[in-house]
């Protein structure tokens, strides 16, 4: 299959920085034409960057870009589409309203006298849709929001066909798909590597990686670690090369057995339209972490618990005491307290003052009516400087207004906010992401801290030496259930097997469905 | 208070007076500066007993605004207000049939109706998930066309003198003032019952946490439907109240509401409230609507003609909207 000795597209020593952090630290690879090339790490190692670097979406730092032997730097992906590099993210870039063909050549349709010639752009999008072998699938008139998942994947590979493009970029083009729809597109595939074309693909699922590509390149930490050839390697391998790293060492230390306590939380069964029989302890004093791909479930189950979507079926029970939790208010009646994973859209209000930010859940325990004590509440008039300084809000008064702070600072007052409430059941989902390494620390100790003060906690990471340094046991979720638990101790290739769906000794991919 | 890890040295005197200053919302400045424009011309309305017969003109668009101030707040738009005050007079005088000991139940009745005006504009919003401007415009639309149909299209009945009161009445013979407004003393009770509410109870926080940021209301325990649909009830209730003052004020009219709503969005805008909600205040709501009619005096006493009027409100909702949108636009 692979004829050319010239790499179609060759990064060298790309770098990209944004406040904060090195998303992509001297990365270079190879892409070939005739090749799938399969690219791999965990969340943030800085595939999806790599991926917006080549097509000019993001301006790389240092480093340059090599197509067809030439330097180019494209300013726009518009720019990458026209010189033959096409992208196709999850989220497509269709026009749900329009026709297939209006959208396969969106901005460059055919016309006469001024006007789109409908017969011409329809009978060139046939012609494209016959090079793929799907041009008995869909009328090129159909309106796209007709079309299923995959086939409006389809309009999109036509449409980097239809630009003449000679490589194809697909961040993770199976994850919506089931399984007969990529043995469809794996067909397709096989016509464009017929094309010569350079596929490059993200994914976090191993069983497709190893089925479709004929290369492997992994990422750690914006870090370009090696190349392997699909067929001589297997998934341990790979899985060594995504976690191989020294853990940080900045985590408060783990509970003592004693300081284990009774079980606070305990789901049985629990299932809805995301998750799958859930069974699950928390007990006081415990942190459990929760480890999973995008997509696993992890958000889900949280929202469950705290009745953001409710299980179901199944029971949950909260000291003892069965329960439905069927909305928020209940959770937060029932001492839950959930720090979100999006701490704009979900935790914070962003035009109001800190002390009010800090005293919402507070409030909403009390009637309408009370009246408000301006920092505090009945009783500890002081609550709002207390909480302040017990999490260490840098800010010149309470007055501030949320908006103004640093992320790191707003997510300490969102902690304060459910340390106010006097929770006892803790949900944290993503406690530190997109925040600076001091305030990390300053949250895992107030995590700890928490524990030990007899709280049960389950704590949602994308991030593994947050999870292996935190939690008192661990729980790997995949395709919306619970699918192994780990002591503490466990090494991130044990977490990453089970997060790609196998279990040990079944290494090269066969999932449970 | 600022037990906070302060950043900096603590602020000079002057300096602390600049930001107090920069603090106070610009709506009383305006507010103060129209009253020393209109008294400048009409010197009589700078006596006691001239404001006062100004603040009783000035009543039921300060009540109306004051109620539209929660619903803007919650991130919503109550357009019906407007065809409410227009039922209130034109229904009113109907039940009451001419006959003052019918005045006592009918404003019982007349009120018991403004709740469940509320309740259904915000079941709609709340449940039905339709975006407030529609669904109070098409209260709007229900309302007109029912107070037409009730009254046959043109203004029936007589409102009594013990329901005009409220509106126009005065007591008389008190010391110092001679004569005091009731229009005012209700004005006064809703004002503080509005004020204490929003700024000194729980039910304003949630209120303006829900505006905020709805999602996240939700996620820390605010039962959202319920303060939306809340905020609902009282914006209709102050439009019923409204609705009576004016109806005292100026009789039974088949246009007496008409574009009071827009009036009180404006009036609330003035006074900062932020469209899209998350952000206002009762008493500078208020004072906007104070702002406003002092406006259209002076506009009046300057021998402007009357349309004028809706030209000068669409450019302050679109000047008051560009600039919010400019400031939050500055600070991302």
């Amino acid at each position: 299959m692979t004829t050319a000795e010239q790499p179609i597209l060759e990064v060298r020593g790309i770098t990209k920085r944004f406040p904060g952090v090195v998303a992509l630290n001297n990365v270079s690879a190879q892409f070939m034409p005739g090749e799938v090339h399969a690219v791999v790490g965990e969340n943030g190692a800085g595939k999806s960057t790599l991926m917006k670097v080549m097509v000019g979406a993001y301006r790389p730092d240092g480093g340059e870009i090599i197509f067809r032997g030439e330097k180019v730097a494209f300013a726009h992906p518009k720019e990458a589409q026209e010189a033959g590099i096409s992208i196709i993210y999850q989220e497509f870039n269709l026009l749900p309203d329009r026709t297939v063909a209006q959208n396969v050549f969106f901005g460059r349709e055919p016309s006469r006298y001024g006007l789109v010639n409908q017969r011409e752009l329809n009978q060139k999008t046939v012609e494209v849709l016959r090079e793929l072998g799907a041009e008995n699938m869909f009328q090129p008139t159909a309106p796209l929001h007709t079309l299923s998942v995959a086939e409006q994947q389809i309009v999109e590979i036509a449409k980097a066909i239809a630009f003449d493009s000679k490589v194809l970029i697909m961040d993770e083009p199976t994850a919506a798909l089931s399984m007969t729809e990529v043995q469809l597109l794996t067909d397709l595939i096989d016509k464009l590597l017929e094309r010569n074309l350079a596929i490059v693909f993200i994914s976090h699922r191993f069983r497709e990686v190893f089925d479709l590509s004929q290369k492997i390149s992994v990422l750690k930490d914006g870090q370009y670690i090696g190349t392997l050839k699909t067929a001589e390697t297997d998934a341990n391998e790979v899985i060594e090369m995504m976690v191989g790293r020294p853990l940080d060492s900045y985590f408060p230390g783990l509970a003592t057995p004693e300081e284990i306590g009774a079980v606070k939380v305990s789901v049985r069964n629990g299932s809805n339209d995301f998750l799958k029989n859930i069974n699950l302890d928390l007990c006081a004093g415990e942190i459990v972490g929760v480890s999973g791909l995008q997509g696993s479930g992890r958000t889900e189950l949280a929202q469950a618990l705290f009745g953001v979507e409710p299980f179901h079926e199944g029971t949950v029970a909260i000291n003892g005491k069965a329960l439905q939790v069927n909305s928020p208010t209940i959770a937060i009646r029932n001492k839950m307290g959930f720090v979100t994973e999006d701490r704009k859209a979900e935790g914070i209000f962003p035009n109001q003052p800190i002390r009010d930010n800090i005293l919402l859940t507070v409030r909403t325990l009390q009637a309408l009516v009370k009246r408000i004590s301006r920092d505090g509440v009945t009783g500890q008039p002081n609550l709002v400087s207390d909480l302040s300084h017990q999490v260490d809000v840098r800010a010149s008064s309470s007055d501030q207004e949320v908006q103004y702070l640093s992320g790191g600072n707003q997510q300490k007052v969102v902690l304060a906010k459910w340390l106010a409430s006097t929770a006892e059941i803790f949900i944290f989902d993503e406690p530190t992401r997109g925040i600076d390494v001091e305030a990390k620390a300053a949250i895992h100790e107030m995590i700890r801290e928490l524990a030990r003060r007899g709280a049960a906690i389950l704590m949602i990471s994308s991030e593994l030496p947050e999870i292996i340094g935190m939690s008192d046991r661990i729980i790997v979720m995949w395709d919306g259930t619970i699918y192994g638990e780990l002591p503490s101790g466990a090494t991130e290739s044990e977490i990453m097997k089970l997060a790609t769906g196998h279990s040990n000794g079944n290494a090269n991919g066969s999932n449970s469905e | 208070m600022s037990e906070l890890t302060t950043t900096n040295n603590g602020p000079s005197t002057w300096q602390r007076f600049a930001a107090r200053a920069r603090s106070v919302n610009p709506i009383y400045v305006i507010m103060i500066l129209l009253l020393l424009g209109v008294g400048y011309l009409n010197p009589r309305f700078l006596e006691v007993n001239g404001f006062l017969a100004f603040l009783r003109r000035a009543a039921p668009i300060m009540i109306l605004t004051a109620g539209q101030l929660y619903v803007l707040v919650s991130g919503g738009f109550d357009l019906s207000v407007g065809s409410i005050v227009t039922l209130v007079v034109i229904g009113g005088a109907l039940m009451i049939d001419n006959d003052p000991a019918n005045t006592w139940w009918v404003i019982l009745v007349l009120l018991a109706g403004g709740v469940v005006v509320g309740l259904v504009n915000g079941f709609i919003v709340a449940y039905l998930k339709v975006p407030s401007l529609i669904a109070t415009l098409g209260m709007l639309l229900v309302l007109r066309g029912a107070g037409l149909y009730w009254s046959g299209g043109a203004p029936r009945g007589y409102l009594t003198d013990n329901f005009r009161i409220f509106g126009r009445g005065n007591i008389e013979n008190l010391p110092l003032v001679d004569k005091f407004p009731y229009a005012v003393i209700v004005l006064a009770i809703v004002g503080i019952l509005a004020t204490y509410l929003f700024h000194r109870m729980v039910y304003g926080r949630q209120l303006l946490a829900l505006g905020d940021n709805p999602r996240a209301a939700k996620l820390s325990g605010v039962r959202t439907n319920r303060v939306r649909i809340l905020a609902f009830v009282i914006s209709a209730v102050s439009a019923v109240i409204a609705g009576i003052l004016l109806g005292g004020f100026s009789g039974v009219n088949i246009e007496a509401g008409t574009g009071l709503e827009l009036q009180a969005i404006s009036a609330a805008v003035l006074g900062g409230a932020v469209l899209l909600g998350g952000s206002g205040s009762v008493p500078a709501a208020m004072a906007g609507a104070l702002a406003l009619e002092l406006l259209f005096a002076l506009l009046n006493l300057l021998g402007l003609p009357k349309p004028l009027r809706d030209a000068v409100q669409g450019l302050i909702i679109i000047s008051a909207v560009a600039y919010a949108a400019l400031g939050t636009r500055r600070s991302k």
